[in-house]
Protein backbone atom coordinates (compact mmCIF):
# COMPACT_ATOMS: atom_id res chain seq x y z
CA UNK A 1 0.00 0.00 0.00
CA UNK A 2 1.08 3.58 -0.62
CA UNK A 3 0.63 5.70 2.49
CA UNK A 4 0.92 9.51 2.33
CA UNK A 5 1.34 11.30 5.64
CA UNK A 6 1.04 15.08 5.84
CA UNK A 7 2.54 16.53 9.02
CA UNK A 8 5.66 14.84 10.23
CA UNK A 9 5.57 15.63 13.93
CA UNK A 10 5.74 13.08 16.74
CA UNK A 11 2.59 11.33 15.59
CA UNK A 12 3.14 11.50 11.84
CA UNK A 13 6.76 10.36 11.99
CA UNK A 14 6.00 7.42 14.29
CA UNK A 15 3.16 6.23 12.09
CA UNK A 16 5.45 6.65 9.06
CA UNK A 17 8.18 4.46 10.59
CA UNK A 18 5.66 1.88 11.68
CA UNK A 19 4.06 1.62 8.25
CA UNK A 20 7.46 1.42 6.52
CA UNK A 21 8.50 -1.37 8.90
CA UNK A 22 5.36 -3.27 7.95
CA UNK A 23 6.46 -3.13 4.34
CA UNK A 24 4.28 -0.33 2.99
CA UNK A 25 5.43 2.41 0.69
CA UNK A 26 5.51 5.60 2.77
CA UNK A 27 5.74 9.25 1.74
CA UNK A 28 5.83 12.19 4.17
CA UNK A 29 5.05 15.84 3.49
CA UNK A 30 5.95 18.62 5.92
CA UNK A 31 6.56 22.36 5.69
CA UNK A 32 9.60 22.11 7.92
CA UNK A 33 12.70 20.52 6.32
CA UNK A 34 14.02 19.80 9.85
CA UNK A 35 11.18 17.39 10.50
CA UNK A 36 13.01 14.88 8.28
CA UNK A 37 15.39 14.23 11.20
CA UNK A 38 12.45 13.08 13.33
CA UNK A 39 11.74 10.31 10.83
CA UNK A 40 15.18 8.81 11.36
CA UNK A 41 15.01 8.63 15.15
CA UNK A 42 16.03 5.10 16.12
CA UNK A 43 16.73 4.03 12.53
CA UNK A 44 20.06 2.52 11.52
CA UNK A 45 19.95 3.76 7.94
CA UNK A 46 18.63 6.93 6.37
CA UNK A 47 14.88 7.24 5.72
CA UNK A 48 15.49 7.24 1.97
CA UNK A 49 17.81 4.22 2.09
CA UNK A 50 15.02 2.32 3.78
CA UNK A 51 12.72 3.26 0.89
CA UNK A 52 10.89 6.18 2.46
CA UNK A 53 10.03 9.39 0.67
CA UNK A 54 10.08 12.91 2.12
CA UNK A 55 8.86 16.15 0.50
CA UNK A 56 9.03 19.68 1.84
CA UNK A 57 5.82 21.64 1.31
CA UNK A 58 2.44 22.61 2.73
CA UNK A 59 -0.61 20.39 2.58
CA UNK A 60 -2.64 23.03 0.76
CA UNK A 61 -0.15 23.30 -2.11
CA UNK A 62 -1.35 21.03 -4.86
CA UNK A 63 2.14 20.85 -6.41
CA UNK A 64 3.54 19.58 -3.12
CA UNK A 65 0.74 17.03 -2.74
CA UNK A 66 1.35 15.73 -6.25
CA UNK A 67 5.13 15.63 -5.72
CA UNK A 68 4.54 13.63 -2.55
CA UNK A 69 2.49 11.14 -4.59
CA UNK A 70 -1.13 11.86 -3.65
CA UNK A 71 -2.29 10.59 -7.05
CA UNK A 72 -0.98 7.11 -6.25
CA UNK A 73 -1.90 7.11 -2.56
CA UNK A 74 -4.10 4.34 -1.14
CA UNK A 75 -4.13 5.95 2.30
CA UNK A 76 -3.94 9.64 3.22
CA UNK A 77 -3.22 10.68 6.81
CA UNK A 78 -3.50 14.34 7.89
CA UNK A 79 -1.53 14.80 11.10
CA UNK A 80 -0.34 18.40 11.12
CA UNK A 81 -0.68 20.42 14.32
CA UNK A 82 -3.69 22.31 12.94
CA UNK A 83 -7.17 20.83 13.19
CA UNK A 84 -8.56 23.03 10.44
CA UNK A 85 -5.65 22.26 8.15
CA UNK A 86 -6.16 18.53 8.69
CA UNK A 87 -9.89 18.76 8.02
CA UNK A 88 -9.49 20.84 4.87
CA UNK A 89 -6.64 18.86 3.28
CA UNK A 90 -8.42 15.58 4.04
CA UNK A 91 -11.43 16.80 2.09
CA UNK A 92 -9.13 17.78 -0.77
CA UNK A 93 -7.64 14.27 -0.72
CA UNK A 94 -11.15 12.78 -0.72
CA UNK A 95 -12.90 14.98 -3.23
CA UNK A 96 -10.20 16.05 -5.62
CA UNK A 97 -7.77 13.12 -5.59
CA UNK A 98 -10.26 10.43 -4.58
CA UNK A 99 -7.85 8.70 -2.23
CA UNK A 100 -9.68 5.53 -1.04
CA UNK A 101 -8.84 5.89 2.67
CA UNK A 102 -8.49 9.31 4.27
CA UNK A 103 -7.88 9.82 7.99
CA UNK A 104 -7.68 13.17 9.78
CA UNK A 105 -6.29 13.80 13.20
CA UNK A 106 -8.54 16.31 14.95
CA UNK A 107 -7.80 17.39 18.53
CA UNK A 108 -11.12 19.14 19.13
CA UNK A 109 -13.72 16.45 20.00
CA UNK A 110 -16.68 18.51 18.75
CA UNK A 111 -15.22 19.16 15.32
CA UNK A 112 -13.98 15.56 15.12
CA UNK A 113 -17.45 14.24 15.86
CA UNK A 114 -19.29 16.50 13.42
CA UNK A 115 -16.93 15.83 10.52
CA UNK A 116 -17.02 12.11 11.29
CA UNK A 117 -20.77 12.24 10.81
CA UNK A 118 -20.20 14.01 7.49
CA UNK A 119 -18.26 10.99 6.28
CA UNK A 120 -14.70 11.94 7.15
CA UNK A 121 -12.74 9.39 9.17
CA UNK A 122 -11.33 11.27 12.16
CA UNK A 123 -9.07 10.24 15.02
CA UNK A 124 -9.40 12.38 18.12
CA UNK A 125 -6.48 11.99 20.56
CA UNK A 126 -8.23 14.28 23.06
CA UNK A 127 -11.22 11.98 23.22
CA UNK A 128 -8.92 9.00 23.70
CA UNK A 129 -7.13 10.79 26.55
CA UNK A 130 -10.41 11.74 28.21
CA UNK A 131 -11.69 8.17 28.04
CA UNK A 132 -8.42 6.76 29.40
CA UNK A 133 -8.24 9.25 32.25
CA UNK A 134 -11.84 8.62 33.24
CA UNK A 135 -11.40 4.87 33.21
CA UNK A 136 -8.12 5.19 35.16
CA UNK A 137 -10.00 7.12 37.84
CA UNK A 138 -12.78 4.53 37.90
CA UNK A 139 -10.26 1.72 38.20
CA UNK A 140 -8.50 3.46 41.05
CA UNK A 141 -11.83 3.75 42.85
CA UNK A 142 -12.46 0.06 42.23
CA UNK A 143 -9.07 -0.86 43.75
CA UNK A 144 -9.99 0.73 47.07
CA UNK A 145 -9.19 4.39 46.49
CA UNK A 146 -11.60 6.87 48.00
CA UNK A 147 -15.01 5.52 46.99
CA UNK A 148 -17.57 7.85 45.45
CA UNK A 149 -20.05 9.22 48.01
CA UNK A 150 -23.18 7.13 48.46
CA UNK A 151 -26.18 8.80 46.82
CA UNK A 152 -28.10 8.19 50.05
CA UNK A 153 -25.51 10.07 52.10
CA UNK A 154 -25.79 13.03 49.73
CA UNK A 155 -29.55 13.08 50.00
CA UNK A 156 -29.29 13.23 53.77
CA UNK B 1 -29.94 41.22 9.46
CA UNK B 2 -27.83 39.35 12.01
CA UNK B 3 -24.26 39.01 10.73
CA UNK B 4 -21.33 37.19 12.32
CA UNK B 5 -17.91 38.42 11.22
CA UNK B 6 -14.91 36.26 12.09
CA UNK B 7 -11.47 37.84 12.41
CA UNK B 8 -10.96 41.35 13.79
CA UNK B 9 -8.01 42.34 11.63
CA UNK B 10 -8.22 45.53 9.58
CA UNK B 11 -10.76 43.99 7.22
CA UNK B 12 -13.00 42.49 9.88
CA UNK B 13 -12.93 45.51 12.17
CA UNK B 14 -13.80 47.98 9.42
CA UNK B 15 -16.41 45.67 7.99
CA UNK B 16 -18.08 45.27 11.38
CA UNK B 17 -18.10 49.03 11.89
CA UNK B 18 -19.68 49.63 8.47
CA UNK B 19 -22.30 46.95 9.01
CA UNK B 20 -23.19 48.42 12.39
CA UNK B 21 -23.57 51.85 10.79
CA UNK B 22 -25.97 50.28 8.31
CA UNK B 23 -27.94 49.17 11.37
CA UNK B 24 -27.28 45.47 11.11
CA UNK B 25 -26.82 43.41 14.22
CA UNK B 26 -23.19 42.27 14.27
CA UNK B 27 -20.98 39.98 16.32
CA UNK B 28 -17.29 40.14 15.55
CA UNK B 29 -15.29 37.14 16.81
CA UNK B 30 -11.56 37.44 17.50
CA UNK B 31 -9.28 34.75 18.92
CA UNK B 32 -6.32 36.93 19.90
CA UNK B 33 -6.88 38.29 23.39
CA UNK B 34 -4.91 41.52 22.93
CA UNK B 35 -6.51 42.31 19.61
CA UNK B 36 -9.91 41.59 21.11
CA UNK B 37 -9.29 44.04 23.97
CA UNK B 38 -8.24 46.76 21.50
CA UNK B 39 -11.27 46.34 19.28
CA UNK B 40 -13.60 45.94 22.23
CA UNK B 41 -12.84 49.50 23.35
CA UNK B 42 -14.66 50.75 20.27
CA UNK B 43 -17.18 48.07 19.39
CA UNK B 44 -17.92 47.00 22.98
CA UNK B 45 -20.47 44.19 23.26
CA UNK B 46 -20.42 43.63 19.50
CA UNK B 47 -17.08 41.86 19.83
CA UNK B 48 -16.70 38.39 21.25
CA UNK B 49 -13.50 36.64 22.30
CA UNK B 50 -12.83 33.10 21.12
CA UNK B 51 -11.69 30.74 18.36
CA UNK B 52 -14.57 30.64 15.88
CA UNK B 53 -13.48 27.29 14.50
CA UNK B 54 -14.66 25.84 17.82
CA UNK B 55 -18.33 25.03 17.44
CA UNK B 56 -19.31 26.15 20.92
CA UNK B 57 -17.85 29.60 20.25
CA UNK B 58 -20.04 29.93 17.16
CA UNK B 59 -23.03 28.70 19.12
CA UNK B 60 -22.37 31.16 21.93
CA UNK B 61 -22.36 33.92 19.30
CA UNK B 62 -25.82 32.76 18.23
CA UNK B 63 -24.95 31.20 14.89
CA UNK B 64 -28.28 29.34 14.85
CA UNK B 65 -30.09 32.59 14.17
CA UNK B 66 -27.41 34.25 11.99
CA UNK B 67 -28.45 35.35 8.50
CA UNK B 68 -24.89 35.68 7.30
CA UNK B 69 -21.39 34.58 8.28
CA UNK B 70 -18.34 36.38 6.90
CA UNK B 71 -14.94 34.76 7.56
CA UNK B 72 -12.06 37.18 7.04
CA UNK B 73 -9.24 35.78 9.18
CA UNK B 74 -5.71 35.69 7.83
CA UNK B 75 -5.85 31.92 7.55
CA UNK B 76 -7.49 30.27 4.53
CA UNK B 77 -8.08 26.92 6.25
CA UNK B 78 -9.91 28.68 9.08
CA UNK B 79 -12.05 30.69 6.66
CA UNK B 80 -12.98 27.58 4.68
CA UNK B 81 -13.81 25.54 7.75
CA UNK B 82 -15.86 28.26 9.44
CA UNK B 83 -17.92 28.87 6.31
CA UNK B 84 -18.39 25.16 5.67
CA UNK B 85 -19.60 24.56 9.22
CA UNK B 86 -21.80 27.68 9.13
CA UNK B 87 -23.58 26.55 6.00
CA UNK B 88 -23.70 22.79 6.43
CA UNK B 89 -24.10 22.39 10.19
CA UNK B 90 -25.94 25.57 11.13
CA UNK B 91 -27.72 26.12 7.80
CA UNK B 92 -26.71 29.78 7.54
CA UNK B 93 -28.16 31.17 4.29
CA UNK B 94 -25.33 33.45 3.25
CA UNK B 95 -21.62 32.96 3.67
CA UNK B 96 -18.69 35.01 2.41
CA UNK B 97 -15.09 33.86 2.72
CA UNK B 98 -11.88 35.77 2.30
CA UNK B 99 -9.12 34.13 0.24
CA UNK B 100 -5.69 35.22 1.47
CA UNK B 101 -3.62 33.23 -1.00
CA UNK B 102 -5.22 33.28 -4.48
CA UNK B 103 -3.76 29.84 -5.16
CA UNK B 104 -6.11 28.47 -2.52
CA UNK B 105 -9.22 29.63 -4.37
CA UNK B 106 -9.51 26.22 -6.05
CA UNK B 107 -9.91 24.65 -2.60
CA UNK B 108 -12.69 27.08 -1.66
CA UNK B 109 -14.45 26.14 -4.90
CA UNK B 110 -13.91 22.41 -4.33
CA UNK B 111 -15.51 22.60 -0.89
CA UNK B 112 -18.35 24.74 -2.22
CA UNK B 113 -17.35 27.74 -0.10
CA UNK B 114 -18.52 30.65 -2.20
CA UNK B 115 -18.61 33.47 -2.82
CA UNK B 116 -14.99 33.93 -1.89
CA UNK B 117 -13.19 37.24 -2.10
CA UNK B 118 -9.50 37.71 -2.73
CA UNK B 119 -7.93 41.14 -2.35
CA UNK B 120 -5.00 40.06 -4.50
CA UNK B 121 -7.34 39.07 -7.32
CA UNK B 122 -9.26 42.33 -7.04
CA UNK B 123 -6.08 44.38 -7.22
CA UNK B 124 -4.90 42.37 -10.22
CA UNK B 125 -8.21 43.04 -11.97
CA UNK B 126 -7.86 46.72 -11.20
CA UNK B 127 -4.30 46.68 -12.44
CA UNK B 128 -5.39 45.08 -15.71
CA UNK B 129 -8.04 47.74 -16.00
CA UNK B 130 -5.64 50.60 -15.37
CA UNK B 131 -2.85 49.28 -17.58
CA UNK B 132 -4.33 49.24 -21.08
CA UNK B 133 -1.66 47.14 -22.81
CA UNK B 134 -3.42 44.04 -21.60
CA UNK B 135 -5.95 44.89 -24.32
CA UNK B 136 -8.70 42.71 -23.03
CA UNK B 137 -10.01 42.97 -19.51
CA UNK B 138 -12.03 40.33 -17.75
CA UNK B 139 -14.85 42.13 -15.99
CA UNK B 140 -17.01 39.33 -14.77
CA UNK B 141 -17.18 35.56 -14.79
CA UNK B 142 -20.65 34.14 -14.48
CA UNK B 143 -19.43 30.67 -13.67
CA UNK B 144 -22.79 29.08 -13.08
CA UNK B 145 -24.22 30.64 -16.22
CA UNK B 146 -21.13 29.82 -18.30
CA UNK B 147 -20.69 33.37 -19.55
CA UNK B 148 -17.99 36.01 -19.36
CA UNK B 149 -18.12 39.74 -19.78
CA UNK B 150 -14.98 41.43 -21.05
CA UNK B 151 -13.88 44.91 -21.96
CA UNK B 152 -11.62 45.88 -24.87
CA UNK B 153 -10.06 49.20 -25.71
CA UNK B 154 -9.80 50.06 -29.40
CA UNK B 155 -6.22 51.28 -29.85
CA UNK B 156 -5.24 53.53 -32.75
CA UNK B 157 -3.98 50.54 -34.75
CA UNK B 158 -7.10 48.44 -34.30
CA UNK B 159 -8.46 47.23 -37.61
CA UNK B 160 -12.01 48.05 -36.56
CA UNK B 161 -11.84 51.82 -36.38
CA UNK B 162 -14.31 53.39 -38.76
CA UNK B 163 -16.26 50.18 -39.27
CA UNK B 164 -19.98 49.63 -38.76
CA UNK B 165 -20.89 47.23 -35.95
CA UNK B 166 -23.27 45.46 -38.36
CA UNK B 167 -20.35 44.65 -40.64
CA UNK B 168 -18.20 43.01 -37.98
CA UNK B 169 -17.90 39.26 -38.15
CA UNK B 170 -18.23 38.62 -34.44
CA UNK B 171 -17.31 35.06 -33.45
CA UNK B 172 -20.25 32.79 -32.78
CA UNK B 173 -21.12 32.86 -29.11
CA UNK B 174 -20.22 36.50 -28.57
CA UNK B 175 -22.16 39.75 -28.59
CA UNK B 176 -21.27 43.44 -28.27
CA UNK B 177 -23.35 44.84 -25.46
CA UNK B 178 -22.13 48.39 -25.01
CA UNK B 179 -19.67 51.04 -26.12
CA UNK B 180 -18.06 53.55 -23.76
CA UNK B 181 -17.06 56.71 -25.62
CA UNK B 182 -15.77 59.94 -24.03
CA UNK B 183 -16.95 58.81 -20.63
CA UNK B 184 -20.47 57.89 -21.76
CA UNK B 185 -21.89 54.49 -22.44
CA UNK B 186 -24.49 53.43 -24.99
CA UNK B 187 -25.84 50.27 -26.55
CA UNK B 188 -24.59 50.01 -30.11
CA UNK B 189 -26.85 49.39 -33.09
CA UNK B 190 -25.81 47.83 -36.39
CA UNK B 191 -25.16 51.38 -37.68
CA UNK B 192 -22.84 52.43 -34.87
CA UNK B 193 -19.39 53.24 -36.28
CA UNK B 194 -16.48 52.39 -33.98
CA UNK B 195 -13.93 55.06 -33.14
CA UNK B 196 -10.45 55.09 -31.72
CA UNK B 197 -10.49 55.05 -27.93
CA UNK B 198 -13.86 53.30 -27.71
CA UNK B 199 -14.13 50.83 -24.88
CA UNK B 200 -16.26 47.93 -25.97
CA UNK B 201 -18.01 45.50 -23.65
CA UNK B 202 -18.85 42.06 -24.94
CA UNK B 203 -20.54 39.03 -23.44
CA UNK B 204 -19.27 35.68 -24.62
CA UNK B 205 -19.09 31.96 -24.06
CA UNK B 206 -15.95 30.97 -22.15
CA UNK B 207 -13.03 30.26 -24.43
CA UNK B 208 -13.98 32.79 -27.12
CA UNK B 209 -11.55 35.42 -25.83
CA UNK B 210 -8.75 34.68 -28.25
CA UNK B 211 -11.03 34.95 -31.28
CA UNK B 212 -12.31 38.30 -30.07
CA UNK B 213 -8.83 39.50 -29.30
CA UNK B 214 -7.79 38.67 -32.85
CA UNK B 215 -10.80 40.54 -34.21
CA UNK B 216 -10.23 43.67 -32.14
CA UNK B 217 -6.44 43.59 -32.04
CA UNK B 218 -3.96 45.71 -33.98
CA UNK B 219 -3.48 43.28 -36.87
CA UNK B 220 -5.59 43.84 -39.95
CA UNK B 221 -7.40 40.52 -40.12
CA UNK B 222 -10.43 42.10 -38.55
CA UNK B 223 -12.84 41.47 -41.38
Amino acid sequence: MFVLIVGCGRVGSSVARGMLREGHQVSCLDEDPESHARLEVGLEKSWEDLGGQFTVGAGLETEALVAAGIEQADVFIASTDGDNTNIIISQIAQKRYEVPTVIARVLDPLRAEWYRRQGLQTVCPTKVAIDMLESAVRESAGRGGTPPPEPAAEAA
Amino acid sequence: MYIIVVGAGKVGWNLARELLEKEHEVTLIESDRRRYLTVEQELEHNVSYGDASELWVLERAGIQRADMVIAVTGDDEDNMLICQVAREKYLVDQIIARVNNPRNRQHFDLLGVKPSVSATDLILRLLEHEVPEYGLVHLLDLQEEQLEIIEMLLGKDSGLIGRRVGDLSMPEGSLLISVLRSGKGFVPTADTVLEEGDEVLAVLDPGKEDELKALFGPDDNGA
